[in-house]
């Protein structure tokens, strides 16, 4: 009977635990909604300009150029990433598959200010006197999250290469087919629904990364939609940052930042679902 | 049938690393017959024939002392292409491995690949690899249904199909038996003996009933080296070797 009891007690005590995380969630989602729902409107979706002292919160500046960062980093990412996760998964052996592969994951470790710092400092400089402009821009912002893109999409698609089956390949090669061919005709195309994932999980990631961003691309007072990849530019999460502290309490300009933090969010998840969809579907359909 | 040699081993020794796997083989294959390659799991064997197509290449660990033959020339040589040779010797393997692709697209996987055929020329390529792996009249109306949804002794002819359609002179089956049930085994059986007739055929079994059925020459392979080798007949009624005998008679194995 004791016994029981204390095991009735340990379940709902981790249950608790275990709901701390809905909890948390919701809370989130209702602040942000209570405070941002006011200046959701078509203005702030639709509008050109963002103007906080006259009273002008539109966002399509914002969003075109977090888009702009967003997808250009991505692609810099595939074109070294998708690469690297071939060699690692059909040509590489050990030590070199094992070097390549630590250091891939170390790069998942450096905190995003530093890789920031090191932007700001050693890229920023780079391309100011090299190519040109005031060297905070959208080429730094595309380098430094692909940067920060690059070992999630490395790793996914490595995974999705590795799990197709060994007795492909070897039936390939038996054939007299080179590896390449094999990897063409036969890992990629059992992988593509894993690769995909990978981008569109690495879009979801550059998307929402701030800190280092922030310090390379330089935030022009006024977001514009920018003309070329040397120019500045701001974006929803950097635009968060600097201006939520000097946006007055209760202000029509404080609702709008956190509006800005349920566009954020709402694109963020939505990219997260794709890619966790994706993802469980191709572990429905695996052999 | 001529009486030439396919293939043959000289003094080849093979270690994965320092584990010994092949003990100075010295063995000649005959073209036009069916080689049956048996022995205890573990003895060998299967390494043995991915010698022949050196598909062994692809562990690293893997060190190979001494030669193969095919027709006059040494495998190892650094003048033969790989790809070449694994064109000519055709392997199918223990578990049926169709690409999940179309049925016709695995056949033509191979000639597609090297370039071999497309259009028409194609179609015939894969009617011609179906119908010698007496595969044609069962998929003959579903050609771009999945390979997977095939049965098992299907998708095995299958890849018996998708071996010959890059024309080989050399087929090496490794144990194509052991995932399936008596009925597609019996049909698979009396493919290989068709097959001899235009292959070199050469299968590992660990099921010596099966090697008496289909083999015209038998080996008998024991912890890396060679116990017996002849004529099948020779070798299953008047064994020279105790331990072939002991095999046989199903003391162990």
């Amino acid at each position: 009977m004791k016994r029981q009891i204390r095991e009735a007690i340990i379940e709902k005590g981790l249950f608790l635990a275990a709901s701390a995380s809905i909890i948390i969630v919701m809370l989130i989602i209702i602040f942000m909604f209570a405070e941002g729902i006011r200046a959701l409107n078509f203005d702030f979706l639709f509008g050109m300009e963002w103007w906080p002292s006259g009273e002008k919160f539109g966002i399509i500046p914002t969003v075109v150029s977090t888009f702009i960062i967003g997808l250009g980093a991505l692609g810099i990412a595939i074109i070294i990433g998708i690469p690297c996760a071939i060699f690692l998964s059909e040509y590489s052996r050990d030590p070199i598959r094992s070097i390549i592969k630590s250091s891939v994951e170390m790069l998942v470790g450096i905190p995003s200010i530093v890789l920031g710092f090191f932007g700001l400092v050693v890229l920023v400089p780079l391309i100011r006197y090299n190519i040109g402009g005031l060297g905070e821009s959208i080429l730094a912002g595309w380098i430094i999250l692909s940067i920060m893109t690059l070992p999630h999409i490395i790793s996914i698609s490595e995974d999705a290469m590795r799990a197709v089956p060994n007795s492909f390949r070897e039936g390939s090669i038996a054939l007299g087919s080179t590896t390449w061919q094999t990897t063409k005709a036969l890992i990629i195309p059992n992988a593509k629904s894993g690769i995909f994932a990978s981008i569109v999980l690495g879009m979801g990631n550059a998307i929402g990364e701030t800190m280092a961003v922030l310090m390379v691309i330089g935030n022009p007072n006024i977001p514009w939609i920018p003309q070329s990849i040397l120019d500045q530019v701001r974006v929803l999460t950097s635009t968060i940052v600097i201006e939520i502290s000097y946006a007055i309490w209760g202000s029509m300009h404080q609702y709008s930042l956190f509006a800005l933090g349920i566009v954020l969010f709402a694109v963020v998840s939505v990219l997260n679902l794709i890619s966790r969809l994706i993802i469980k579907e191709e572990i429905r359909k695996r052999w | 049938m001529s009486n030439q040699t396919r293939i043959e081993t000289r003094n080849l020794n093979l270690r994965f690393g320092s584990a010994v796997v092949l003990k100075n083989l010295n063995m000649s294959i005959k073209s036009n017959f069916v080689t049956a390659i048996m022995g205890p799991s573990g003895c060998g064997k299967s390494t043995l024939i991915r010698t022949f197509n050196r598909l062994n290449d692809l562990i690293p660990e893997c060190h190979i002392e001494g030669e193969v033959i095919l027709n006059g020339m040494n495998i190892f040589d650094k003048k033969v292409d790989v790809v070449e040779l694994r064109k000519r010797v055709g392997m199918v393997f223990q578990k049926p491995n169709p690409f999940p692709k179309s049925i016709y697209d695995n056949v033509a996987y191979g000639p597609k690949m090297h370039g071999m055929a497309h259009g028409k020329k194609l179609d015939t390529i894969v009617e011609k690899s179906l119908k010698d792996a007496a595969l044609w009249a069962e998929v003959k109306d579903r050609l771009r249904d999945s390979a997977l949804s095939l049965s098992g002794g299907q998708q095995q002819r299958l890849c018996i199909a998708r071996t010959l359609s890059v024309q080989p002179e050399v087929i090496l089956l490794d144990e194509p038996c052991s995932a399936l049930d008596p009925a597609a085994t019996a049909k698979i059986e009396s493919l290989m003996v068709q097959l001899k007739k235009n292959y070199t055929v050469i299968v590992v079994t660990h099921n010596m009933q099966q090697a008496a059925r289909v083999s015209d020459y038998t080996a008998f392979l024991y912890l890396g080296e060679l116990m017996e080798y002849g004529e099948a007949e020779q070798v299953f009624k008047n064994p020279s070797n105790k331990l072939t005998e002991d095999f046989i008679t199903g003391r162990f194995g």
